[in-house]
């Protein structure tokens, strides 16, 4: 595959993961941070991304699964959640967060359950759907060309 | 005073966030405008880092007991912070900072993300010179050049204005030069 066509590919994928509100355009600001002199720098603020998610929804897990649910443990996760998944444009992620956290706020056990499963869903969609984009992202650049602007998108 | 070499001194930003993730973006950010960037994870290491942990014990030795920083060298010339910190907030380490005789001109740019009038008065009346809602943008950062500045340029005056006293009277007299230069102007 050459190259104009690997780009046209990103693009589409982008497009798409915008409009489906997977990304916003707090990713976008993100590409535009990345450049000769820190090439890597999306994939590692993603990567940190899916390693801190991983251990919080873990923990979420955890902690509602006890005797006596501590709620204001389980509020100052989705806090951190909800700022990591707004920190990379991870759009749907936040907002199940800040449904999550009303329910909480709410200490509705049944609710908070509810979410977390969502929470978890969006997670995982958008962590296949960043994971391919950013295949994708290393194939232009192993081809030896440019990773196209997503500007428009913020 | 300025001859030869310019040195373009790099200002110095002190970044603190509990989160991994925001404090790798700040940094990126604030680096992306040619700054000098130390990040710390939280409110303790950040007084830590500015000699600032001594002070309960004593008010006036409080830089020659730490241990890991050697405080003669450190120079910052802003101090960013997350609000929303376990341990020391945020607004508990803009306090300590305006409470110290050293540190209380160090311009702190609080920032968070949540959109609380109250919590955002309150830092600026204790001293915030700017609050930023996360997630913290590249236009943000941008406005942090002139509260830099302006505490340089302060440095410059105090200095000018101690050797230089004739720099009120010279105020004076520009109103007078103007318009002896408008008659000038006329008759040529």
């Amino acid at each position: 595959m050459e190259v104009n066509q690997m780009q046209r590919s990103f693009l589409e994928y982008a497009t798409v993961l915008f409009r489906e509100g997977f990304l916003d355009g707090q990713f976008s600001q993100l590409q535009m941070l990345q450049d000769e002199s820190n090439p890597d720098f999306v994939v590692e603020v993603v990567s940190l991304f899916f390693e801190d998610s991983q251990k919080l929804l873990n923990d979420l897990t955890t902690t509602l699964d006890q005797q006596n649910v501590d709620f204001k443990k389980i509020d100052a996760h989705i806090h951190q959640l909800k700022g990591s998944s707004s920190s990379i444009g991870a759009q749907r992620v936040k907002n199940a967060c800040i449904a999550f956290r009303n329910f909480c706020d709410q200490q509705n056990l049944e609710g908070c359950m509810r979410c977390l499963q969502h929470v978890k869903q969006e997670y995982l969609l958008v962590k296949s759907k960043l994971e391919a984009l950013l295949r994708l992202e290393q194939q232009i650049v192993a081809a030896g060309g440019a990773i196209p602007v997503l500007s428009e998108f913020s | 005073m300025s001859g030869g070499v310019t040195t373009e001194m790099k200002f110095h930003v002190l970044a603190v966030d509990d989160s991994i993730i925001d404090r790798k973006l700040i940094e990126r950010l604030l680096k992306t405008s040619s700054y000098q960037v130390t990040v710390m994870e939280s409110g303790v290491k950040a007084l830590e880092y500015l000699g600032l942990l001594d002070d309960e014990k004593s008010n006036t030795k409080s830089h020659s007991n730490s241990t890991t920083w050697n405080q003669n060298e450190i120079q910052v010339n802003m101090i960013i912070t997350d609000y929303c910190m376990p341990g020391i907030t945020g607004y508990d380490l803009l306090r300590k900072i305006k409470e110290s005789t050293v540190l209380k001109d160090i311009p702190v740019v609080i920032m968070s993300s949540e959109n609380v009038p109250s919590r955002i008065n309150s830092c600026l009346e204790h001293g915030a010179e700017d609050f930023f809602l996360k997630p913290v943008q590249q236009s943000d950062v941008n406005k942090l050049r002139p509260h830099l500045m302006r505490e340089k340029e302060k440095g410059k005056e105090n200095q000018f204005n101690s050797i230089n006293k004739r720099k009120p009277i010279e105020e004076c007299l520009s109103p007078d030069r103007t318009r002896i230069r408008f008659n000038n102007d006329l008759v040529a």
